[in-house]
């Protein structure tokens, strides 16, 4: 069910789909990249915890680690940072 | 040993979750189709019915609760009428779209305004592209039966459609009748316990109703088509099969009486059939070669045998319990639709009857089939649709 049929004979019933990774990469969207600066960073997870597209790993030692194939360069998690720890950079630059 | 009771079509449609051992009820309240859910309520919290009871906080929500429940895998069901019916309408569509066999009652009732809580076809008839299977019952029995049947029909892997067993307000609704209830062990040797094709499990996640490109969406739709055809073949065979069991047989897609020799045919739905049967029997005695069918399917609608039934046919005459503003009788429309290509085809002509619960008594029928036999030997129809009965 996660592969493209190629005949109606191959079609489920309905629209049905199992997850998968590596579809819908919707990281190409972005115009500005989320960097985190570690020395700044307290590990207090408020960027994990609103990341609207689950796209920050919450890392062993509770620091960030941004999915670039998923996250799409809202800014929500620099707006967020108290401590100022996330520059957003214009992708190319 | 089967059991005869004496009750009305909403408490013998409760009795009937019961024999189809129903897992899921969804529950909104409305008139007249309240003492439905009322009844399953004691049901189930008396032990009797061993289902899960959802109550919902609209008819909106009681057919989402039905599409989760079914995509679960569980024989679902709910029940609903009019104003009801109409606030469902978009969720009606993701259970059709998503193949979820649900049952579902509608009592059919007028819409308002003006506030009307009587028998009226329009709140089903405006649901007819949704998708759903739509039968339309005569009596308290059929109702009881044609929910087993339901079941087996929409559960059937070449179908997975949901369905409507419409009945009409208050003439049946709240109407006792006796009524055969089957052994129980012989409706679970007909109706097997439901197995989904694919259901929602945790263990094995999956979604449904996802994006669909224009790629494949018009495939998803042919599918249900065929769907709709495949009910089509089925619902006579299943129809037999129950007689066989159970000794009721309700005509399959359509209930034809005294129409082989006839020269006219009065077309009808729901009870207005059972009293055309009393007009036919009148008018025979007058000479006039009569005959009465009543569809009992409208979704899938019968087409083919709409045309075998015309054959030789001089007049078919249509009593529609509803009206679709700007054209006509819907069963009108349908019975002209799947006579446009045939070479010899009968005249026909269009009723609109009893709207808001007024009353079709077998008089009412016998002053259209009077009407209708004048036309016939004129051989001419005069007006294509007449209001019966309409103050001047």
């Amino acid at each position: 069910m996660s592969t493209i049929p190629s005949t109606r004979k191959e079609m489920p019933i309905t629209t049905l789909s199992s997850p998968t990774v590596g579809v819908g990469k919707t990281g190409f969207w972005r115009t500005f990249r989320p960097v985190v600066d570690f020395s700044k960073c307290t590990r207090c997870t408020l960027c994990w915890i609103y990341c609207p597209d689950a796209a920050i790993a919450r890392q062993e030692d509770d620091s960030p680690k941004i999915d670039y194939d998923y996250c799409k360069g809202c800014g929500i998690c620099a707006n967020e940072c108290p401590v100022k720890a996330i520059a957003m950079q214009r992708e190319g630059e | 040993m089967a059991q005869t009771v004496i009750d009305t079509a909403n408490h013998i449609a409760a009795i009937a979750t019961k024999a189809a051992r129903v897992q899921v009820i969804a529950a909104y309240p409305i008139t007249p189709q309240t003492s439905i859910v009322e009844r399953i309520a004691e049901l189930v919290e008396s032990g009797e019915l061993d289902a899960e009871y959802i109550r919902v906080e609209s008819e909106h929500s009681a057919m989402a609760a039905c599409i989760g429940a079914a995509a679960g895998g569980v024989r679902t069901f709910t029940a609903t009428a009019s104003h009801g019916l109409v606030l469902m309408h978009e969720a009606l569509h993701w259970a059709a779209g998503s193949r979820l066999p649900i049952v579902m009652p509608v009592v059919n009732r007028a819409l308002g305004p003006g506030w009307n809580i009587w028998a009226d076809t329009t709140d089903s008839m405006s649901q007819r592209d949704t998708g759903w299977i739509q039968f339309y019952c005569a009596d308290n029995q059929e109702v009881f039966d044609t929910i087993i049947q339901a079941y087996k029909l929409c559960e059937n892997e070449q179908v997975l459609l949901p369905a409507m067993i419409c009945l009409e307000a208050f003439i049946l609704s709240h109407t006792y009748m006796p009524v055969e209830i089957p052994d129980q062990e012989k409706i679970d040797d007909f109706l097997p316990p439901y197995k989904p094709g694919w259901f929602l499990d945790v263990n094995n996640p999956l979604s449904h109703g996802n994006i669909v490109s224009p790629d494949w969406y018009m495939e998803f739709r042919y599918m249900m088509q065929e769907a709709m055809e495949n009910a089509k073949r089925l619902i006579p065979e299943i129809d037999k099969e129950y007689g066989k069991y159970f000794g009721f047989e309700h005509g399959g897609l359509i209930e034809k009486y005294k129409c082989e020799d006839a020269d006219l045919i009065l077309l009808t739905m729901g009870t207005i059939g059972s009293e055309a049967k009393i007009s036919v029997e009148n008018l025979r005695k007058e000479g006039l070669k009569v005959g009465t069918a009543r569809v009992r399917v409208f979704r899938p609608f019968p087409r083919e045998e709409i045309r075998k039934l015309a054959e030789n046919k001089q007049m078919f005459s249509i009593i529609d319990r509803g009206i679709s503003f700007g054209m006509e009788g819907f069963l009108a429309e349908e019975i002209k639709a799947s006579l446009c290509n045939q070479k010899d085809r009968p005249l026909i002509a269009g009723f609109i009857a009893g709207l808001g619960g007024r009353d079709v008594t077998f008089k009412t029928i016998e002053k259209i089939a009077e009407k209708s036999s004048e036309w016939m030997r004129a051989g001419r129809v005069e007006k294509e649709t007449v209001w019966v009965d309409l103050k001047e």
